[in-house]
């Protein structure tokens, strides 16, 4: 049972990630773009990972894609009208490059088939909020309170970024 | 249960996906958006690893993982909103701001 929706959930995962190269539309990317965070939030609960599940759902599907979706939506773009449609040297450099790259990962993931771990006993006690905020707030602390600085540093740096820059006036006056 | 090579090769895939999609789409928030693909099949890996092990730092490490690249995508859009209204276009072969 668990293998039939690995197998489902996995496909689907690289089914919307390859949608999301393709398709033309920058909206329908993005779309493609949260069925495979969904999908992977599901692999996540495979994994035993109730507390990433929901933050992916949350944060990624939820926060990051709306901010993305809004973006797309406000910049009103149009569709790439050349992709595809020829043949271009970059493409074939493209593809060759992650072909190359794929194999040699999987090769040396295949090499360490001996080394790798088989499924250990505290498996289902790793990623509940109980687990989870237990380290967090007692080992790793100091690095959280740094994650609150970063996020405000990010928001206060987009503002200044996108602030709307003011044309100076003719210099008559 | 299912060994964790498959998971592994899972994370392989969708990062390859988003490696061919950096370089062939020439859009920018595409690109963008590549690379989520890839920072997730990352987390993917790291959250298999943990799991298997027994293990929580990997799970820690995907949480901060997932506030960097919270801030990533906040400063990478205003970036691209801004590029925007330089020169009304996100085709990333037409900026040529840092081009010499």
């Amino acid at each position: 049972m668990v293998t039939y929706v690995f197998i489902f959930l996995a496909l689907l995962a690289i089914a919307s990630a390859l949608g999301m190269v393709i398709s033309r539309n920058t909206v329908n990317s993005a779309l493609f773009l949260v069925l495979n965070m969904v999908s992977l939030a599901g692999i996540y609960l495979l994994l035993e990972a109730q507390f990433l599940a929901v933050i992916q759902i949350l944060v990624y599907a939820g926060a990051i894609m709306v901010l993305f979706l809004f973006v797309i939506m406000l910049l009103n773009l149009d569709a790439e009208k050349s992709l595809f449609n020829r043949f271009r040297a970059r493409y074939f450099v493209a593809f060759l490059l992650g072909v190359a790259l794929l194999t040699q990962i999987l090769y040396s993931a295949g090499g360490m088939a001996g080394v790798l771990p088989e499924i250990s006993p505290e498996m289902s006690s790793v990623g509940t909020v109980e687990a989870v905020g237990d380290v967090l707030f007692t080992t790793y602390l100091l690095p959280f309170e740094i994650t609150a600085i970063l996020l405000t540093a990010a928001v206060v740096g987009a503002l200044v970024i996108a602030q709307q820059k003011i044309k100076p006036k003719a210099e008559n006056d | 249960m299912i060994d964790i090579d498959w998971f592994l090769a899972l994370s392989a895939v969708l990062f390859c996906i988003g490696i061919v999609g950096v370089l062939v789409r020439k859009n920018a928030i595409v690109i963008f958006m590549s690379v989520e693909l890839m920072l997730n099949a990352v987390n993917l890996t790291l959250i298999s690893f943990s799991s298997y092990y027994g293990n929580i730092e990997g799970i820690i490490l995907v949480f901060f993982a997932l506030a960097v690249a919270a801030a990533e995508a906040v400063v990478g859009l205003a970036i691209i909103i801004a590029i925007f209204r330089n020169n009304l276009s996100v085709d990333i072969s037409k900026v040529n701001l840092l081009r010499w």
